[in-house]
């Protein structure tokens, strides 16, 4: 046992993600408590050069065909390898597609405690998480001997993570990656769409609190009225009243138009991470507990269906007018 | 094909959560809980793979206030078998204690495709699914908004960011965490729900003592402090919207 903090960096087709970078930032803060150096390790094929902005003190890296793309069980034989020898005090991993898929599995097959929806490390080493949509906070000691925690954005700034100084790479050899019983076969790029709501300067965004398909035109007209362009959370996307285009967060686009106007979304965690970059932030939500009010700039409590066809109409008169 | 399909209630997150006199918990006096919605959306997957390629459903959850509906609510919907797990969940359960008493049931119904959602909202130690794959000694993929059925294997359509997905090929038997169903989870009348209470059976099955080692422990819990607490706009509508439009004018959009 020591006391490093192990960072898996996650990439997806030749770029880090900016978590990795948000992990670095985290693992820095826990390495300070722990008094041990933060190691990332990076899994790929011929992919050192993804190394070269992190910013930690070495990167154990492991190279073989079977990682050049994402697989679960190859991903976590891998790790759990690497766990094993190096014995560290935590192994930070994204709560996302990638660490979500492995954090759960090594937990069991090392026996190893796990944290999910971690936000923060405070000053002696303790875990914050984010959960219940992000109405609920959780604190504690990091379990031992190693904590395996996921980690989700926000806590600390991706800039923090990178580094101008290329850090020391050292390689690790792989296991045997043979007889595996996940095989990516290929990706399907997302739908192209007429709008790019990442390039919108006003978003008119609906949640579920928009009720059914039929009500969309309440956003639709406002939008229309005003020149912005509709955008949904996950569930209305779900359902199929909008296409994937306009889905706004974790598994959508991130945004950062000059004015997001929210109504009846409550602001969870996965659709918050995409939307920070917004110079405004005006939610419309019945709940004064929403967690969207915590984000936003301005906000009220009326309810939407009341609001927003009388901003609609302001909006036509002051044009007309 | 045997599908079989861990679901668990959660806290509804429409209601007012609060923290119990321990400051650690969640107050579970006036929760109301609801089915994990992403377990609905494994639910909607199984019987839509049941009816593309056959096989049965079997929907199975640990006890919980509710859970009867909710399993009658799976059965109207296409469900063929209703498992009740009872063990000691009053105070909760974790993923790691959860998934174990469930490996221990699992293996018994032999299931070639275990689906289950790929979180609920509570999760503090990771999730049900790839638990329940380390235990049983299978292939996990998470994330995944379709399923097709090929012998002795399963493509699943894996989500990553910025609607890109990753077909991959996993071999049978395997546990698939659900993102979404390919279709919006089916809506059913209240009147087929009651008509499967009257036709449909729940087994009842005993857990052995839970073990949660694996999990956190909690010191504290307590609502996010604001990093930027809005400021409210109240008055009618008129001056509500008057406001906005202020607010927009303020921004440069309008
Ligand atoms: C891996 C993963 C990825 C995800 N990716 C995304 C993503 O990319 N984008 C995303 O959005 N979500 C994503 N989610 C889902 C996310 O966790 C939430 O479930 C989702 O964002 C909730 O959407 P919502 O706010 O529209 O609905 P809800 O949480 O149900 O909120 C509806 C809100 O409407 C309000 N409301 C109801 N009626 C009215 C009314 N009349 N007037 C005003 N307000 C009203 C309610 O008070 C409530 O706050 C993801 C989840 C997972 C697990």
């Amino acid at each position: 046992m020591n006391q490093d903090i192990l960072v898996v960096i996650e990439h997806l087709r030749g770029q880090v993600s900016d978590i990795s970078y948000t992990m670095l930032a985290a693992g820095r803060e826990l390495a300070q408590s722990t008094g041990g150096s933060v190691v990332a390790v990076l899994l790929g094929h011929n992919s050192q050069n993804l190394a070269g902005d992190l910013a930690a003190d070495r990167v154990l890296y492991v190279d073989h065909p079977a990682l050049a793309d994402f697989t679960p069980e190859a991903y976590q034989k891998t790790l759990a390898g690497l766990i094993g020898e190096n014995q560290p005090r935590a192994v930070l991993l994204g709560h996302t597609t990638i660490g979500m898929d492995v954090a759960s599995g090594l937990s069991a097959q090392l026996g190893l405690p796990l944290v999910s929806s971690g936000r923060s490390f405070t000053a002696d080493g303790k875990f914050i998480s984010q959960i219940c949509g992000g109405k609920i906070m959780a604190e504690g000691d990091l379990p031992g001997p190693t904590a395996l925690v996921t980690m989700v954005p926000g806590g600390y700034k991706p800039e923090q993570g990178q580094s101008t100084q290329p850090p020391q790479l050292t390689e690790a050899s792989a296991p045997a990656l043979e007889g595996l019983r996940v095989a990516l076969k290929q990706y399907i790029e997302p739908e192209v769409s007429d709008v790019d709501i990442a390039r919108e300067q006003l978003l008119v965004a609906v949640g579920r609190g928009i009720q059914n398909q039929d009500n969309l035109s309440l956003a639709e007209e406002l939008a229309e009225a005003m020149g912005g362009v509709v955008c949904a959370s996950r569930p209305v996307v779900d359902q199929g009243w909008l296409p994937t285009s306009r889905l706004v967060g974790k598994s959508g686009k991130t945004v950062k138009p000059k004015v997001f106007l929210a109504m009846g979304i409550s602001g969870a965690p996965e659709h918050v991470e995409a939307i920070t970059g917004s110079d405004v932030i005006i939610a419309i939500n019945t709940d004064p507990a929403a967690p969207i009010f915590n984000v936003a700039k301005y906000g009220t409590t009326a309810d939407l269906f009341d609001l927003v066809p009388a901003l609609t109409d302001q909006i036509r008169q002051a044009k007309s007018g | 094909m045997n599908i079989v399909v861990p679901v668990k209630l959660v806290p509804d997150l429409v209601e007012e959560l609060t923290v119990d006199a321990s400051g650690s918990a969640l107050d579970t006096a006036w929760l109301r809980l609801i089915i994990n919605e992403f377990d609905d959306h494994a639910i909607e997957q199984a019987i839509l793979l049941k009816e593309q390629s056959g096989g049965q459903v079997v929907v199975v959850s640990p006890n919980a206030e509710g859970v009867e509906d909710m399993l009658f609510t799976a059965s109207a919907k296409g469900a063929d078998q209703l498992i009740k797990l009872n063990g000691d969940f009053e105070d909760g359960v974790n993923n790691h204690g959860l998934a174990r008493a469930l490996a221990t049931l699992l293996r018994d119904l032999q299931p070639d495709l275990i689906l289950t959602g790929v979180q609920a909202h509570n999760d503090l130690d990771g999730s049900l699914g790839p638990l329940l794959a380390q235990y049983l000694e299978m292939p996990y993929v998470g994330y995944v908004s379709g399923v097709t059925a090929d012998s002795g294997k399963v493509v699943a359509r894996k989500e990553y960011p910025g609607g890109l997905i990753a077909e991959m090929e996993v071999t049978l038997p395997a546990v698939l965490g659900i993102q979404a169903a390919e279709q919006p989870p089916r809506y059913v009348a209240i009147s087929k729900v009651r008509q499967a209470m009257k036709t449909a059976a729940i087994d009842e099955q005993e857990a052995a003592t839970l073990d949660p080692s694996g999990g956190p422990t909690v010191s504290r819990m307590y609502q996010p402090e604001a990093t930027e607490q809005a400021t409210m706009i109240s008055g009618s509508e008129d001056e509500i919207a008057a406001r906005i439009i202020d607010i927009f004018k303020e921004s440069g959009v309008l």
